[in-house]
């Protein structure tokens, strides 16, 4: 997976015969596993590494560690149940789903701009405490609002349409979906983070000073990239809603914006497949920790899982993974990372490190 | 080939973790309680419920082992349902005892819909409209609902305690909505008043209470209270350290175990407040007696409080019913739990608080215990019994259309001017 770019013209077809078998096994996922593996792990999985590849993409490419990505997703969810149909008899204005979808996803990404206008002009720690601030703000906002967003209670009922006689919340239908957006922003972001623009935003992230006497935008390069996260979370929220049915507080609380955090790092910021090992690892470890342990301490595993990942691979999964492939093949890695090094691209900030 | 070998090796494997294997010989049963956040003592309460049940029948009922798996929710709705599917899609279980909050009974009541073949039975879960409004055909609740609770309440708090005018302090759930109106609904109607400006709603899991406190008003008589769990000892806590000296009335979860055996300073605050519940703590009878004693040679010392709680004893019934349907259906589950069901509708079985039988939508029909809270024999504040309000249905006797008319539960229902 990491080595396509490099080594491509090693492999038959110019394809790395690992990502063949991910997107063989990604495909085929929902022939061999249960209602439950497919809808509950994969397509849940894959909503929230979607949420958490819009942080990967501000964290890793662009130094920006937003906390407010939830937020925005959750912001989705809810335009959809107040724009769309809903069965609480608040709201629920009734508009066709593509509408709603499309207004709830650019809606996202305003949303996310707005918060990156507010946010961009800051650094390290004060963003993580601004987008802190309005993640907690749109919570309680959003709790104690009955007019629009219905309080604690939120919105019930919400359901994906029924198009071309599939009804889009069967488990594998609904997979597919998520599959196939997930696919998308993640080589949406691959590309981009190789396009000028995201070399620009990684120049932005190593050097802001110099990027500027360069006469390049910072502050614009930097509300541009939350633009792209917006949609990137956003879509990801219109997914969360039809796979919950239901939005309410507890989605946009902070507990969910410190898991969005949480995802990211332990998957790691270094590559967009981060995130969905991430949020695999995450949802595996919430439903199955209770069957592991006594059940009044499985969050403790979950908190010791997520400790050791980071004690032991502070770049999380990624960097375990790639520590183990370099064991593995340590002359060939070695020259890789070598050659990588010199390039102006997402691994020549973070793998030098690692020689 | 080596590597395509090792992925359908994989693939095998997880197939093999992803189809529940059915044993023939055991009955899987799920416990969905809310290990996690605000509510995490009363759910670990209300699974020590079920443990006693199965410990009752030795874990088997029809001829079968029961086999015990628990889910865990934090009391939102999505978290409710999640662990929902998780017992019921991967783990298999065939009768579901839960869940334990007014919310997420009514969201599982939606996901049962969706399962015609699993059979829900209700934790403790008591917001009106889970049994009331559109009733998924399997989903039980032997456990009473939050209006029913306050049975007795309203008139007592009126007639003996010659309240005219109240505040009323609560969550912002439907739980807290259902016995808000279970208990001004009386009160009320009696010539009692709640005005809309002296109403406070706070969000579960809120830990400051000074705003509320002081915005208190002076002309009233008393301060119902419905919160529930660590919301509830914030508040008494907050209130008594502050000097607050207006009389009490608790909801159902106010005054009750999980709260009273706390290690908060609410002790001034809470003697002698009424309340009222599907259960009472010193209640004089055998059956009750006999409960409490047997949940004190479980958990005394095992993290139980001194008496059981509500939950526990919710739970109790609950799984209960499950068991016993389960002995008349001779463990035959193998019509999707048709006759399971159907055993269920019909039951009608002796509990440690009284007879208790299901109305035409599943909900039960109990005896419901006026209570204030004394100190006890041992310094342990508890809940004496004042009065008992016999087979308490859920439309306080009304026929089913009428009751309708007083509309949903919500933070303005009654309006009580």
């Amino acid at each position: 997976m990491f080595g396509a770019a490099g080594k491509s013209s090693a492999y038959p077809l110019g394809i790395n015969p690992a990502i063949l078998l991910v997107a063989v096994f990604l495909l085929g996922y929902p022939l061999f596993a249960s209602d439950f593996f497919t809808f509950q792990i994969g397509a849940y999985s894959l909503i929230l590494g979607t949420i958490a590849l819009s942080l990967t993409m501000l964290a890793g490419y662009g130094g920006m560690v937003s906390l407010a990505q939830m937020t925005v997703a959750g912001f989705a969810a809810y335009v959809m149940a107040i724009l769309g149909t809903n069965s609480v008899g608040v709201m629920g204005l009734g508009w066709p789903w593509w509408l709603t979808a499309a207004i709830a996803i650019l809606g996202a990404a305003l949303l996310s701009t707005f918060i990156g206008a507010i946010s961009a002009r800051t650094e390290g720690i004060y963003t993580i405490m601004i987008t802190l601030a309005i993640a907690v703000a749109f919570f309680y906002f959003v709790r104690q609002n009955y007019v629009i967003f219905n309080g604690f209670t939120g919105f019930a009922g919400i359901e994906p349409p029924t198009l071309f006689g599939v009804y889009w919340r069967d488990p594998m239908p609904f997979y597919y979906l998520c599959l196939a957006v997930a696919a998308f922003f993640y080589f949406a972001v691959l590309y981009g983070s190789r396009s000028s623009f995201g070399l620009g935003l990684q120049a932005v992230r190593d050097n802001p000073r110099r990027v500027r006497a360069l006469g390049i935008n910072v502050f614009s390069h930097r509300v541009v990239a939350y633009f792209y996260a917006g949609a990137i979370a956003g879509t990801a929220g219109v997914l969360l809603v039809w796979f919950n049915g239901r939005v309410s507080p507890g989605l946009v609380g902070v507990d969910m914006v410190i898991d969005i955090l949480v995802i990211a790092v332990i998957g790691g910021l270094g590559a967009p497949i981060g995130p969905f090992l991430g949020a695999v690892a995450f949802v595996l470890l919430e439903n199955f920790a209770i069957d592991l342990i006594d059940r009044e301490r499985f969050n403790t595993v979950i908190g010791l899982a997520f400790l050791l990942i980071v004690l032991f691979s502070p770049d999380g999964m990624l960097g375990l993974w790639r520590r183990a492939e370099s064991r593995i093949r340590l002359p060939r890695a070695n020259a890789l990372w070598g050659a990588r090094a010199n390039r102006d691209d997402w691994h020549s900030a973070s793998s030098p490190k690692r020689m | 080939m080596l590597q395509i070998t090792r992925n359908t090796l994989l693939a095998a494997a997880v197939l093999a973790i992803a189809s529940p294997a059915a044993a023939q010989d055991t009955i899987k049963m799920g416990g969905l309680a809310t290990l996690e956040g605000a509510f995490a003592a009363p759910g670990q309460d209300g699974i020590r419920g079920i443990q006693m049940a199965l410990e009752e029948v030795n874990s088997m009922a029809g001829g079968k082992k029961i086999e015990l798996i628990t889910g865990s929710s934090d009391a939102s709705p999505a978290s409710a349902i999640r662990a929902t599917r998780k017992l019921v899609e991967q783990d298999g279980v065939q009768i579901m005892v839960g869940p334990l909050s007014g919310s997420e009974g009514l969201a599982v009541k939606d996901y049962a819909k969706t399962k015609p073949n699993v059979t829900f039975i209700n934790g403790t879960s008591a917001a009106q409209d889970t049994t009331l409004r559109n009733p998924a055909p399997n989903f039980f609740r032997f456990s009473t609902e939050g209006a029913q609770w306050m049975a007795g309440l309203g008139e007592y708090a009126y007639n003996v305690k010659k309240y005219r005018k109240v505040a009323v302090l609560a969550e912002d759930y439907s739980f807290p909505y259902t016995q808000v109106f279970g208990f001004l609904e009386p009160f009320c109607r009696l010539g009692g008043k709640a005005p809309a400006d002296a109403r406070f709603w706070v969000p579960i899991g809120n830990k400051d209470y000074s705003s509320v406190i002081a915005a208190l008003p002076d002309d009233v008589d008393a301060i119902y209270v419905a919160l529930g769990g660590a919301d509830a000892i914030n508040f008494l806590s907050q209130y008594q350290q502050a000097g607050g000296e207006l009389p009490l009335i608790g909801g159902s979860i106010t005054v009750d175990q999980t709260v009273l055996g706390s290690k908060g300073k609410i002790r001034e605050t809470v003697i002698g407040t009424p309340s009222a519940g599907p259960i009472s703590d010193t209640w004089d009878d055998p059956r009750w007696a006999a409960f409490v004693a047997q949940y004190k040679k479980m958990f005394a010392g095992k993290g139980g409080f001194p008496s059981p709680s509500l939950f526990a004893h919710g739970y109790y019934i609950n799984a209960k019913a499950a068991l016993l349907a389960l002995d008349k259906v001779n463990g035959d589950l193998s019509d999707g739990g048709k006759k399971l069901r159907a055993a269920l509708a019909s039951l009608k079985f002796e509990t440690p608080t009284g007879m208790v039988s299901l109305d035409e939508r599943r909900n039960a029909i109990a005896d419901i215990f006026l209570t204030e809270v004394v100190e006890g024999p041992g310094g342990n504040l508890v809940n004496k019994t004042i009065g008992v309000t016999n087979q308490v249905s859920q439309t306080f006797g009304l026929p089913y259309e009428q009751f309708l008319k007083y509309g949903q539960v919500s933070r303005t229902n009654p309006p009580c001017n």
